[in-house]
């Protein structure tokens, strides 16, 4: 066999090979070019019209809550006994009674408005700080494995199986019902659930080869944790605690209910919604306002993280590039032998 | 087995020296549930010389990778490096130990953090060795070279790694590993998981970094092509133990072992020159679970050789009379003659099907 | 007797029926970036009792040419032109039910994970004897027999007291048996084994390739071996198809095309196999990689690395030319090769 050598630049060119031997199945893009990288976050959203909605809905709520209180001055306490439980829609009182009137004949606009302040003071903190807290020491205990991971894992089993809605009428009848400890309990109480999936998503990475490359660099087991860990569990935590957000809300209109939540005059979309319930019947909307708020804004705090999720992950990234229409519509099952 | 190396004076003088090395993992489980990863490995490593470590999956060879990586801590035996072991080292002895070996994975799309760009991930390690480049000019100008030495372009460096095809991707780890000034790196599977033509730009690009830096590499691979054109010397290893070692040459060409003489017949040849079949060793049954290996010799169960003697006593590792480096645990291990008509193309026979050729027609235990 | 010496045959006697033939095959993928063209103008023949190499790179669309004769082609790939006529009859033609009944029993398929292509849930004893169920109609217990039959002529050890077992109690070689025994379960005339022993060990991949040699000359069978590994094709193949971006570059008989090649592709790819280079020495490699699926340039696909480009390399796709002799390639200067 002879084959004269043949002088050939061994340069490496700027050509990609699609993937190594045995992944060779439909060629998706998975380099994308530098110009679709560059496309900012932004951008990127504007393309999804769902998290697009998902987002100005948030924007909007955000702004309701910081800005809206203000706004409506006294006109969320301000009783009218002669105007009690007007129907919504009606536009012979004025703007400020468009969503109707409660069983005091308080605007109910303006009760939502303070209520979302309410809420979101709330339940905001109260999922950042389980965020917090349960992230970290889940993660902490996945990467570590061994004592540390069985005593944690205990420790949240405990957690979980006290009804957590008993604990916290427990010790908010010990203590006062303040705003305070309704979010310390509630965070107390939902710890588990990020620690659980930040061990075990920590768990995983920790045996890959990525984080072994960093082991044999002598990289110490925070600044693994920090640099190769947390970035790739932080988005599936984010997308649980939308979810947890929802659940906090809940949670904090049963305490409500059962009045040891917020207490009136404030005013949270939980508690609006049990006070309307003995009005079913009769005047609708003075649960069903609240109720909607709750649901479009869990709704959309869902879709966003689940958009966010692939957004921030280079490896899906590419999905969002893609246009609309070819998502919804199924392709043709091709036929199989 | 060492003395013998002690007295061999064109050695290079071994810069890792692994003496009876042992491994075990505990699988939960019921019975024997011990799992001997490494059984009393023997190997050293010179200065700037290549090392090939060839086996089947299952036979250690990562876990010792690994071990020699510090990622997982031997039951017993030492690892010397410089005549230090490492595993005695503490804080900044032991980052210091962590320059000096360096790794570079098989995949190379698993052992990229794909949230980081390249040069992140190129200069990842300078974050722990703060003293090695300590200002940002240092290390950008460092980034630089090393990109350039790996064939990358500057400008990639801002690239991530899902914008790189395999072979570019593997010359990212190379970098990485580069980034400490390493004096050994192992280098596990480096070229298994990239396209013909692109292996052959790394193999080039190590080869080249080699006589450049004179760097240390162990070099992990199943592939024999590949070993046989980069290695210096060669250990085969078998279910957790070194089985056979010598020079590139005299393992490839007069396998001693018959379990190395066997997996060098079971690789196919390009060559297409010879017109006759060649014959071939095919091994039957697959290798024994690492949990309950072999008594005695741990390959008997597959061998044709074996006698009654090599499920008693384990054979010890003893040298060839004339090739002194030249080391096999075998209790009848092949002639040089019978090696070479072993791995031989078959001369024209006369048989109808020559399939029927038994293995003991060619080599009766000596 | 433990080892057996065997020799590899490069050709068996049996009779060279043309059982597969493949006329202008395309394949067009619908992506994010339009429609790509994967394989493009395709063509081979595959005889009985021969193997056929489909050798090429990751990307290359050996698989996906393979996939596309088996009809198992992902639902985002169409099959745009060209005919698969497997024993007379073209599949492209036929319906998905028809192709079913048709092509299953004359068709099998091996593929490189044979942990991902068995069901976990069912006993390999269930898997094996499923064709038999569908295809033959036989009852569970009659399958069952058959199913042991099979593992026995695939060399399985204890068949009897195996076929119960679960896909993952098997080592890799052993499942890559019950791949093939799948496969061969109805003595199908073609036998398409796409990278069967990538994932495999050499010592297994011998055994394996020693069964895939015997099953064929026992049911004169034809097979399309797709493999990235010139090695395995220079002793298992009789004739080779060197597949380059989507197209097919050079065809012939392995022993013609190994020892003289007429296409620089597959000249790159001899030289890059790291065997009788010295040590120290630098292999010779081919410049760059394959060009991503997006970027093909409308000449030949190969310029972009080819050491021989010219200007006519840019404007005109030069098509695979028979030379008469069983041999064909598709390059402008292939003359000019030997010269180089």
């Amino acid at each position: 066999m002879s084959r004269p050598p043949r002088n050939a630049v061994q340069l490496p060119s700027g050509g990609r090979t699609v993937a190594p031997p045995g992944t060779e199945a439909i060629a998706l893009p998975r380099g994308e070019s530098v110009a679709d990288k560059k496309t900012s976050l932004f951008q990127l959203l504007l393309k999804d019209r769902f998290a697009t909605v998902a987002a100005v809905v948030l924007v909007l709520v955000g702004l309701t809550a910081v800005f809206g209180p203000t706004l409506m001055g006294d006109l969320s306490t301000r009783q009218d006994l002669g105007a009690t439980n007007r129907p919504p829609f009606s536009f012979s009182d004025g703007w400020a009674f468009i969503l109707g009137s409660d069983s005091l004949g308080r605007s109910m606009l303006a009760r939502l408005v303070v209520a979302t302040q309410t809420t979101l003071s709330v339940a905001l903190p109260a999922v950042a700080i389980s965020l917090v807290l349960g992230s970290l020491w889940g993660v902490w205990a996945g990467y570590h494995r061994g004592w540390r991971e069985t005593v944690s894992m205990r420790i949240a089993d405990v957690i979980m199986s006290f009804p957590s809605l008993l604990l916290a009428v427990v010790i908010l009848y010990v203590f006062s019902p303040s705003a305070a400890n309704i979010v310390l309990i509630l965070a107390v109480t939902r710890i588990p659930i990020y620690l659980r999936t930040a061990r075990a998503e920590s768990a995983e990475l920790q045996s890959r080869t990525f984080v072994d490359a960093a082991r044999t660099f002598g990289t110490k087991p925070n600044a693994i944790i920090r640099r190769h860990v947390i970035p790739v569990v932080l988005p599936t935590l984010l997308t649980l605690a939308t979810i947890e957000f929802c659940y906090v809300m809940l949670a904090e209109s049963s305490l409500s209910f059962l009045g040891i939540g917020i207490q009136p005059p404030d005013v949270s979309w939980g508690l609006m919604v049990a006070q309307g319930r003995q009005y079913l019947q009769t005047a609708w909307w003075l649960s069903f306002f609240p109720g909607l708020a709750i649901m479009v804004t869990t709704v959309a705090a869902n879709v966003l993280a689940a958009w966010l999720r692939i957004a921030t992950d280079p490896a899906q990234r590419w999905r969002l590039t893609l246009p609309r229409k070819r998502l919804l519509v199924r392709l043709p099952v091709k036929e199989v032998l | 087995m060492s003395d013998t190396t002690a007295t061999v004076p064109h050695l290079p003088v071994p810069l890792l020296d692994v003496r009876d090395l042992t491994k075990n993992f505990h699988v939960p489980g019921r019975g024997n549930n011990v799992l001997c990863a490494l059984d009393k490995i023997n190997l050293h490593v010179g200065r700037g010389e290549t090392l090939g470590l060839v086996g089947e999956s299952g036979c250690g060879k990562s876990t010792l990778a690994r071990t020699l990586l510090m990622l997982e801590r031997p039951d017993e035996g030492t690892i010397r490096f410089e005549g230090t072991d490492p595993f005695a080292l503490t804080g900044k002895e032991l980052l210091a130990w962590r320059r000096r070996v360096q790794m570079v994975f098989q995949d190379p799309f698993a052992s990229l953090n794909a949230r980081m760009t390249a040069g992140e991930i190129i200069s990842e390690p300078w974050a722990t060795h703060t003293t090695l480049y300590p200002s940002k000019k240092e290390r950008a100008a460092r980034l630089r070279e090393l990109l350039e030495i790996v064939g990358l372009r500057p400008s990639d460096a801002g690239k991530s790694p899902q914008e790189f095809s395999g072979g570019q991707r593997q010359r990212i780890g190379i970098a990485r590993a580069l980034a400490l000034n390493p004096d050994v790196i192992v280098l596990d599977e480096p070229v298994s998981a990239l396209d013909l033509s692109v292996q052959a730009q790394v193999l080039n690009l190590l080869n080249d970094l080699q006589q450049r830096l004179g760097v240390a590499y162990i070099f992990i691979s199943h592939d024999l092509s590949v070993v046989r054109h980069v290695a210096d010397r060669v250990a085969v290893m078998y279910l957790g133990r070194i089985i056979e070692t010598g020079t590139t040459e005299q393992v490839f060409d007069r396998p001693r072992h018959p379990y190395t003489a066997a997996l060098m017949s079971a690789s196919p040849h390009l060559d297409v020159s010879n017109s006759t079949p060649r014959k071939r060793i095919v091994l039957e049954g697959e290798m024994p679970s690492p949990l309950d290996p072999p008594s005695g010799c741990r390959f008997r169960t597959r061998c044709w050789k074996a006698q009654d003697i090599c499920a008693t006593d384990a054979p010890p590792a003893a040298a060839s009379t004339d090739e002194p480096l030249h080391v096999a645990e075998c209790h009848f291990p092949l002639m040089p003659e019978t090696a070479v008509q072993l791995l031989a193309p078959a001369a024209r026979s006369n048989d109808s099907d020559p399939r029927l050729h038994t293995i003991t027609d060619l080599g009766a235990p000596c | 007797m433990r080892t057996a010496t065997v020799s590899v045959p490069r050709a068996s006697m049996i009779d060279d029926d043309v059982v597969l033939t493949v006329t202008g095959l395309n394949v067009d993928l619908r992506t994010p970036k339009g429609v790509l063209r994967a394989v493009n103008d395709v063509s081979f023949e595959a005889l009985s009792g021969r193997t056929l190499a489909l050798l090429g790179e990751s990307g290359c669309g050996k698989s996906m040419t393979a996939k596309a004769v088996a009809g198992l082609l992902d639902p985002v790939a169409d099959v745009t032109g060209g005919t698969v006529v497997l024993g007379g009859t073209d599949l492209a033609a036929l319906t998905p039910k028809e192709r079913l009944a048709y092509a299953g029993p004359e068709l099998g398929i091996v593929f490189q994970d044979a942990l991902t292509a068995l069901n976990p849930v069912y006993t390999v004893g269930t898997q094996l004897g499923e064709a038999f169920r569908i295809h033959e109609g036989l009852s569970a217990k009659a399958a069952k027999v058959k199913a042991i039959e099979l593992m026995r002529r695939v060399g399985i050890p204890e068949p009897e007291s195996r076929v119960d077992s679960f896909p993952h109690q098997f080592s890799g070689g052993m499942r890559q048996r019950i791949l093939i025994a799948m496969a061969v379960a109805l003595n199908p005339r073609l036998l398409i084994a796409d990278e069967p022993t990538t994932a495999l060990d050499v010592t297994v991949q011998a055994q394996i390739m020693k069964l895939l040699r015997d099953l064929r000359t026992e049911s004169h069978m034809a097979v399309v071996l797709i493999t990235h590994d010139l090695a395995l094709v220079a002793e298992e193949a009789d004739t080779v198809a060197v597949m380059y971006a989507g197209n097919v570059v050079e065809t012939g008989p392995v022993k013609e095309v190994f020892g003289t090649p007429h296409h620089p592709y597959t000249r790159g790819l001899l030289d890059s196999v790291p065997a009788d280079v010295g040590r120290g020495q630098d292999l010779t490699s081919i410049a760059g990689s394959p060009p991503e699926l997006h970027r093909i340039p409308d000449g030949c696909v190969y310029q972009s690395r080819c050491p021989l480009v010219q200007d006519i390399c840019r404007a005109i796709r030069p098509t695979l030319e028979p030379d008469g002799a069983g041999r064909a390639v598709a390059c402008h200067f292939s003359e000019e090769l030997d010269n180089v």
